[in-house]
């Protein structure tokens, strides 16, 4: 068993610390190391994502040419959603389950270090790859972050090869970071852990790595078949050999759909660990929960087709789409009305991580409506491709998923660094990141409704109110993350460490907060033994 | 670092279990293909019941009490300097009734070429009961320059067919080949030349 | 922390007031003018106000957990944390209501998957950047434009009332009758979308999909494309003019015959008779028109294009080089790109009009005397190029 090992080589470890220099990042297998990377790594690009966001709702200002041209335009809306997606939440997700997990199970590091670093690393250069096609002669990648074929095939830019390797790349990251984790989970909890024990952060993390287990390998078909259409002559996607561009929407979207759960589970983990925390209650209804999230999962493979009911399709697909589609907001309700259970009748306060939890309570809760709307085959003709689901999946994914990683950033970051941030300063931040965030995304319900299609750099007159209300929410909630940067940086390079206990939060549970703070390098190198069950003490 | 944990027998036999998973869905992705097409077959969807002949079950009734209209369209993919015409705008056909129509083809490009007429049935809910038991978009057409030619189809309609059908449509996409050319040179089967 | 719970409490209602104001008119989807898309607004009502009660009892519990229960309120935790009962009623009530949803949809969605007898068929198919329209038994047929100016486009002159939204040849349809569409796409997908007729259906190139709306009120609807189609996505709308039957006849009569082609954005004339020579100021002026209209979008009115997708006019070999390159290019077009076969889409004048302009423009007229390239085509030249 996996206790006893980690027995045997504790005494190898106990107390250097780091290496020192840019090596140290370089050959670290230090998962605590390794998470920071990740962070930091998605700090750098949510910035980037967030530049793109910022020109694309610039250009969207007033009707007419404002600042770019329609289609470097495209380019940013397809980098800011590739970015966004792959660069900013999957690694920030991946960065806490690096740092956390080990902590949370007991366990003195990942099962696969060494298999952890390259995961880290192929991620700068997947994005330096996918960045380079915007300095390249010729458009970038610019036919959003859903490729169709043919666009992206027969009249894509020549940069889509790079595109295509980039998300080759990442692809393989990811697949080695969920391995990684299901490993670690499977056979290095503390003695005493059992399933039914374990944080639900960890629960919602292992679903989150069998769904990219199952679905990162479809991507990687799905871009291999573009480049053999792009370059081999073969005809996946193109009818006139014999293949049809409706098979690329459901090979993309049979990857698609579940990764909007990859991006949301482990979102809907920290939840569970923050609430509880901050309502000094335990979570209720744990099983539920758990069950609801491997609910959510297996429903999530199986209902692609909702994203293509405009593509023409009989009756009958549609109408099975539409019920498996309908039935994932029972599990998902089921969570919500968990959370609110577990705040009633709590002895609640209200720190930035719980402001940001209650933010995304809300605001998911908006998202899940509109999706429901989204799910009725009928009413979704009038909604697909428009303003309608751009503001669903940045209410789902802004709250789901950002919101999440925020606030798990200032839940844990005491933890982490040491350093205890300025209340005051995440609670401008919260504030002014919730307005920014529905004045921007709230408009673009009604902007949906009215008939603006989504993906257009230039508008009819009768668009212009609101989307001037977008464009201001857009750049409140994107200057808003200056605070969040500063907060993280004052915190990581503060001399003023070491002044936090280790329980940090008072209500908080969980072996995480039985370590000092900031953690010491080595952690859990002698697995501590549960007797009482995690979830009960 | 010696942080690093050795690959218990069990972990290597999870590793194991999970790559071999990996590997299982990157196949899946490729298998999505055929499977993809055998279900399109099986509802008619995107024509894929309609590339390909279907044998007559002798038994089959005629089902003079209702007829069906059947549109004829027909599409030049990108720039192809091809005139591709039905003869007949569109029929009324009894289902069960074989029927035989035809396209009017002529190559215009200036010079040889290869072509694939794709077929599309609509409406989708009742496009799998269009079955044909010969048509040029079996195979690919070569065509000289210059060459025209009569392009027989012979269909029938399922009797099956949903009793709300009332009108149906038979589209052909014609396409330049000249990437997907096959290994043969010359194909003009299914036609008859002018 | 009273003063966050206010404001927490504060945000919460806003909340609800800005999805209230969903309801009203104006932000709200069209209730539109055929009895899907009226079908399919009350669907979207329906649904809208379940949410509006769901969202009313989490949130209300919520906001009331929030002020009641604040730690500084001196509230001490329960210890629950588990109820069977609970947990099943909060399952299955919303499988109830989803059921109850789900009911309306299913016959929503038969309606329109109908499949009576349509009174008039026309086929409808995307290009890069235009729709094309077939009236399959009238034998009319014409390709449907963006007709804002790029002057509009790019701010040096003030904005119509139906910028991006207005078209040169609009769909015409009769009132009261069920119109069948056939839905394809020429390069990509495409995606034709016009809220008030509550129609969506997917243009997938080499496939065609079929979809109808039945008008009852006279008027000009407006749509949009709506599937990424590349660089020029949002110039490429869609009107539809709902007519009376008579109206719709006459239109018939007047665009079944010769005169329709003399416009400019129409079928080819092959049949047309040779047109008597042209002036070059006046070859110049229409082809200025032209240009501006059909190849300004991709090649910029400054000729400088938007390289290398959308190469630059001026001083390319092309259009100063030999006229046949230049004349079989725009007749035929380029496979896999944006540059379409134009010989199908404009007549022989206007088509010499374009060249004859390009030829000219942007300093390419001395380029081309200097290298003794022909500069002013006729449309017998477009017309001889064609065979």
């Amino acid at each position: 068993m996996s206790e006893s090992i980690v027995l045997d080589h504790a005494t190898d470890h106990d107390d250097h610390g780091p290496a020192k220099g840019f090596t140290r990042w370089l050959f670290t297998t230090n998962h605590k190391d390794i998470g920071t990377l990740y962070l930091y790594f998605s700090l750098i690009m949510f910035f980037v994502g967030g530049i793109m966001a910022l020109i694309v709702r610039a250009e969207l200002l007033e009707p007419g040419k404002v600042l770019i041209n329609p289609e470097f335009f495209n380019q940013m809306t397809t980098m800011h959603g590739l970015i966004m997606v792959f660069g900013v939440i999957m690694p920030a997700m991946a960065g806490l389950a690096n740092w956390m997990i080990p902590l949370m199970i007991g366990a003195p590091d990942m099962a696969l270090p060494r298999l952890n670093n390259w995961s880290f690393w192929l991620l700068p250069f997947a994005f330096t790859m996918l960045a380079s096609t915007l300095f390249m002669s010729g458009p970038a990648p610019d036919f959003g972050w859903t490729f169709y074929a043919p666009l992206s095939t027969t009249y894509g830019p020549k940069s889509t090869d790079f595109f295509i390797f980039a998300i080759h790349m990442m692809g393989i990251s990811s697949i080695m970071a969920s391995l990684n984790i299901v490993v670690t989970i499977f056979n290095m909890r503390a003695p005493g852990m059992g399933w039914m024990n374990l944080p639900v952060f960890v629960w919602g993390w292992l679903v989150t790595a069998f769904l990219l287990l199952a679905v990162m390998p479809v991507l990687a078909g799905c871009v291999t078949m573009m480049l053999m259409d792009r370059h081999f002559h073969t005809s996946f996607f193109d009818a006139a050999g014999g293949g049809d561009p409706s098979l690329f929407q459901h090979v993309f979207w049979f990857f698609g759909h579940p990764e909007v759960y990859i991006l949301i589970l482990p979102g809907f983990g920290v939840i569970s660990e923050i609430i509880p925390t901050f309502s000094r209650k335990s979570l209720f209804g744990y099983r539920f929960m758990v069950v609801a999230t491997v609910i959510i999962a297996l429903l999530g493979l199986v209902v692609w087709g909702h994203h293509m009911f405009t593509t023409g399709a009989p009756l009958e697909a549609q109408l099975y789409f539409m019920y498996a589609t309908m039935l994932i907001a029972v599990p998902t309700g089921i969570k919500i009305f968990n959370w609110v259970a577990t705040i009633f009748k709590g002895s609640i306060s209200f720190e930035t991580p719980m402001l940001f939890a209650l933010g995304f309570l809300v605001m998911f809760t908006l998202g899940g409506f509109s999706g429901l709307m989204l799910g009725l085959v009928p009413a979704d003709y009038q909604y697909r491709d428009s303003y309608f689901v751009v503001a669903h999946f940045h209410y789902v994914l802004v709250s789901g998923s950002l919101f999440t990683i925020i606030a798990a950033v200032y839940y844990w970051l005491p933890k982490w660094s040491g350093h205890m941030y300025s209340e005051k300063l995440g609670q401008i931040h919260f504030w002014l990141t919730v307005i920014g965030m529905n004045l921007t995304f709230m408009p673009m319900h009604f902007l949906g409704l009215a008939g603006m299609p989504r993906r257009i750099p230039d508008y009819a007159l009768q668009f212009t109110d609101f989307n001037q209300y977008c464009t201001v929410g857009a750049f409140i909630f994107g200057f808003a993350q200056l605070i969040f940067l500063y907060i993280i940086l004052k915190s990581c390079f503060s001399k003023d460490k070491g002044h936090v206990s280790a329980q940090v939060w008072e209500g908080a549970k969980g072996l995480e907060w039985t370590l000092p703070s900031p953690v010491p390098y080595h952690t859990f190198a002698t697995p501590p033994v549960i007797t009482t069950g995690h979830r009960e003490y | 670092m010696n942080t690093k944990i050795p690959a218990t027998k069990n972990n290597k036999r999870l590793i194991t279990i999970l790559v071999c998973g990996v590997i299982f869905m990157f196949g899946f992705c490729y298998m999505l293909v055929p499977l993809y097409n055998i279900v399109c077959k099986q509802i008619g969807f995107n024509g894929k019941s309609a590339n390909s002949a279907t044998l007559v079950n002798p038994n089959m009734q005629v089902d003079t009490s209702r007829t069906i209209k059947v549109d004829f369209s027909t599409t030049m993919h990108g720039n192809l300097n091809f005139k591709f015409i039905p003869l007949q705008r569109h029929i009324e056909v009894h289902p069960g009734e074989r029927k035989l129509i035809y396209f009017y083809a002529e190559n215009k490009t200036g010079k040889d070429i290869t072509v694939q007429a794709i077929p599309s049935i609509t409406p989708n809910d009742a496009a799998r009961f269009l079955k044909k038991t010969e048509c040029f978009c079996f195979t690919q057409q070569y065509f000289f320059k210059g060459e025209k030619a009569d392009m027989p189809v012979y269909f029938f309609i399922d009797p099956a067919v949903p009793k709300e059908t009332k009108e149906m449509t038979l589209s052909y996409t014609l396409f330049d080949e000249t990437e997907f050319i096959k290994k043969q040179k010359h194909f003009t089967k299914g036609r008859i030349d002018l | 922390m009273h003063n966050y719970i206010s404001r927490l409490t504060i945000f919460i209602s806003t909340f609800f007031i800005a999805v209230a104001a969903q309801a009203t008119p104006g932000i709200n989807m069209p209730y539109g003018v055929t009895p899907i898309s009226n079908d399919i607004y009350n669907l979207h009502m329906a649904c809208f106000y379940v949410c509006c009660v769901i969202g009313a009892g989490v949130f209300g519990v919520l906001i009331y957990s929030l002020i009641k229960y604040r730690k500084s309120n001196g509230a001490k935790a329960a210890l629950f944390h588990e109820h069977i009962g609970v947990e099943m009623t909060w399952t299955i009530i919303p499988t109830l209501i989803l059921i109850a949803l789900a009911i309306p949809a299913t016959i929503v969605l038969k309606h329109i998957h109908n499949t009576d007898e349509s009174g008039l068929t026309i086929k409808v198919t995307g290009y890069q950047w235009k729709w094309k329209y077939e009236y399959l038994d009238q034998g009319i047929s014409f390709f449907s434009n963006l007709s804002t100016p790029q002057d509009q486009i790019n701010n040096l002159a003030p904005k119509n009332e139906w910028y991006l939204l207005e078209v040169d040849n609009p769909v015409v349809v009769p009132v009261d009758t069920k119109v069948k569409l056939l839905v394809t796409a020429d390069d990509v997908i495409h995606d034709w979308w016009v809220p008030e007729l509550g129609v969506k259906q997917d243009a997938i190139p080499g496939f065609i999909n079929e979809n109808w709306f039945l008008a009852n009120k006279i008027g000009t609807y407006r749509g949009q494309c709506g599937e990424l189609c590349g660089v020029n996505h949002a110039f490429m709308p869609i009107v539809v003019e709902v007519v009376s039957k008579a109206d719709f006849e006459k239109w018939v009569k007047s665009h079944g015959s010769a005169t329709f082609a003399s416009s400019s954005l129409t079928a080819p004339t092959t049949n047309a008779k040779p047109a008597a020579l042209m002036t070059e100021a006046d070859l110049m002026k229409l082809g200025k028109e032209q240009y501006e209209k059909t190849c300004a979008m991709c090649h910029q009115v400054t000729g400088l294009g938007l390289p290398p997708t959308f190469p630059a006019l001026k001083g390319s070999s092309v259009v100063t080089g030999p006229l046949s390159a230049e004349d079989s290019l725009v007749i035929h077009g380029k496979k896999g790109t944006a540059m379409q076969a134009f010989g199908d889409q404009l007549d022989d004048k206007t088509l010499a009009a374009v060249i004859t302009y390009t030829r000219h423009a942007w300093g390419n007229e001395e380029l081309n005397k200097k290298n003794k390239y022909p500069t002013t085509i006729q449309p017998q030249d477009i017309a001889k190029a064609r065979k």
